[in-house]
């Protein structure tokens, strides 16, 4: 059984392809899942009931919108560029799912355990702005086209702080590969020594998402629904799976960067009792709930002050703190060559 | 033998979205067309064993470079009419261009001959059991730090250049200036106006206004009411009536 597995062709692939099942299907589950919890956290934020009537507690919800989603019909704008406008969706849902290949939810436990792994998922993120431009320009609509250049505009503005402070990270930890970089937590979380690049990077990922406040491309009092107001039926439907599955990927990735990953708070019995992936479960939910709660309670953002923030301050900002954390390092000895904390 | 074949397929792929990216006639299916030439080629790095290489091709070049084209593009008005109109005036300088650039390239080609070591040398900077992150990394930092910083330097000269080119006072421009915005409270922007029944504002000036302190907030040589500018509805409203 393990020799056919690891040392056939025919084996190894469908190894691989059950990798991929086993992190594509529960991470299909959480998408239908967490659209559930953001209606009613948000119901709860508004003092409403949020979606109880499909099923016990509204549990079945995700799947009757899913049923809806799906039979509704399809409709192509007369001057869509019909090429653009179906890849565009398809693009944006595969490079979602793509970058959960180096995610790790325990030790070693990743499709690919890739060296670059933290490199990897920042082109995927930047790749992964086309399907907006893609959207915006192949549905020929004025909306749809504004929608996508703020979005494309916003996405690169915040790449750059985020690739700083990953930068910052990286320097830490000396290495690359997500899995070290959880490994290097082991003493002490991220987020308490750099606590600024913590919150400056949850900040980008709400930007990068294009999650409220900054969710100027699909900013419904102004350009109807944005980038994708020409879509309906199933390929609007991957625009919202992918939307949510990358606010689970980027809850996943502060986890990983900053909360310790799979990692228990404190490395004693209780806490060692529950396994690894449940602890990267519970942090990522954790984000998700700020996510949320950060919808809820703010107003949304004008676009020159969303501008103004990713380069005039936060740009500079991170800078200063690669600067400042790699001088640190070289006076004091913490940290050089891989030596984590 | 999968390497030879993905190679075959990437570097087809890779030529023929090159071509692509020359002849259609679309600006927008050009600039995609790079972008999938991009990702074809960081296909064949992969192959080479150059990941790190891989993934900087696509973060930046796909990522980040073609898409500020993208942008460009997209809100350009590309008309092929227009464009073509000053082809005949240009052809003959572009055609003697193309001329020095082919007879260069026939004289390269000809006295161009492979080092017979060079599989060796191609080896040398990297070292076993160091990924190759790590062996560019010190290759630059420390053989090439001074190329390196050349490079930056002229990147930085042609960034300096480019904002020098576009930052320009426009009368329309509306600046903002956000210290001044954060000092501002509601009591000092507003006012509230109580209005008698079926008389309107009319003689209040007109309209709900924001308090003079407003107009402050607009900055010197900028788009928008000045401080101290008067702004009498009443005459505006007669000049409207007028030319109706």
């Amino acid at each position: 059984m393990e020799h056919f597995f690891l040392h056939t062709m025919v084996g190894s692939i469908i190894l691989i392809v059950l990798k991929v099942l086993a992190v594509l299907v529960p991470l299909l589950i959480g998408v239908a899942y967490l659209t559930w919890i953001e209606r009613k956290v948000l119901a709860a934020i508004m003092l409403r009931k949020g979606p109880n009537v499909v099923g016990p507690f509204g549990l079945l919800q995700p799947f009757a919108d899913a049923v809806k989603m799906i039979f509704k019909e399809t409709i192509i704008p007369a001057k869509a560029n019909r090429v653009l406008f179906f890849i565009a969706p398809i693009l944006g849902f595969s490079l979602s799912m793509l970058a959960w290949a180096v995610i790790p939810a325990n030790d070693g436990w990743a499709v690919a355990n890739l060296n670059i792994g933290i490199l990897y998922l920042l082109a995927i993120s930047s790749v992964s702005i086309y399907a907006t431009l893609l959207a915006g320009w192949g549905s020929n609509s004025k909306y749809a086209l504004l929608g996508a250049m703020r979005a494309a505009a916003q996405m690169i503005s915040y790449e750059l702080a985020m690739g700083l402070v990953i930068a910052s990270v990286l320097l830490l930890v000396g290495s690359a590969n997500l899995n070290d970089i959880v490994l290097a937590q082991r003493h002490v979380w991220f987020f308490l020594p750099m606590f600024p690049m913590f919150i400056i990077f949850f900040i980008s990922c709400l930007a990068e998402t294009n999650r409220p406040p900054f969710d100027f491309a699909v900013g419904e009092s102004e350009l109807v629904a944005g980038f994708f107001a020409e879509y309906s039926s199933m390929a609007f439907g991957l625009f919202f799976l992918a939307e949510y599955g990358n606010m689970i990927l980027m809850s996943a990735i502060i986890s990983i960067l900053f909360l310790g990953g799979w990692l228990p708070p404190l490395d004693y019995v209780p806490f060692t009792w529950i396994p690894g992936p449940f602890w990267l479960i519970i942090k990522i939910l954790i984000c998700l709930f700020c996510f949320i709660w950060v919808r809820s309670a703010f107003p949304r953002y004008r676009y020159d002050q969303l501008m103004r923030l990713g380069w005039k301050v936060f740009l500079p900002f991170t800078l200063a703190w690669v600067v400042l954390t790699a001088g640190f390092m070289m006076a004091t000895g913490i940290g050089i060559y891989g030596g984590a904390a | 033998m999968m390497p030879i074949i993905l190679f075959y397929i990437f570097a087809v792929i890779l030529l023929l979205s090159a071509v692509m990216v020359v002849i259609s006639r679309n600006s927008v299916h050009a600039a995609l067309f790079l972008v999938l030439a991009f990702c074809n080629a960081s296909g064949l790095f992969l192959i080479a064993g150059a990941e790190f290489l891989a993934i900087l091709l696509i973060a930046i070049y796909a990522g980040a470079v073609m898409i500020l084209f993208l942008f460009i593009v997209m809100t350009m008005q590309t008309n092929l009419v227009q464009l073509k109109e000053g082809m005949q005036h240009y052809l003959p300088v572009g055609f003697c261009i193309a001329i020095v650039l082919v007879v260069e390239l026939i004289i390269v080609a000809i006295n161009w001959h492979i080092d017979p070591n060079v599989a060796e040398a191609a080896r040398q900077p990297l070292l076993q059991n160091m990924s190759n992150t790590k062996a560019l990394g010190s290759l630059i930092y420390t053989n090439y730090i001074f190329l390196f910083q050349m490079a930056g330097l002229v990147l930085l000269v042609a960034m300096i250049g480019a904002i020098v080119l576009t930052l320009r006072k426009r009368p329309t421009n509306r600046r903002q200036v956000v210290a001044r915005q954060h000092m501002r409270e509601p009591n000092q922007t507003l006012e509230m106006r109580s209005v008698e029944l079926n008389k309107g504002v009319d003689d209040l000036g007109g309209y709900l206004r924001p308090k003079e302190t407003y107009y402050g907030i607009a900055q010197e040589d900028s788009f928008g009411p000045k401080p101290g500018d008067k702004m009498d509805i009443t005459e505006k409203r007669q000049e409207r009536e007028q030319s109706k």
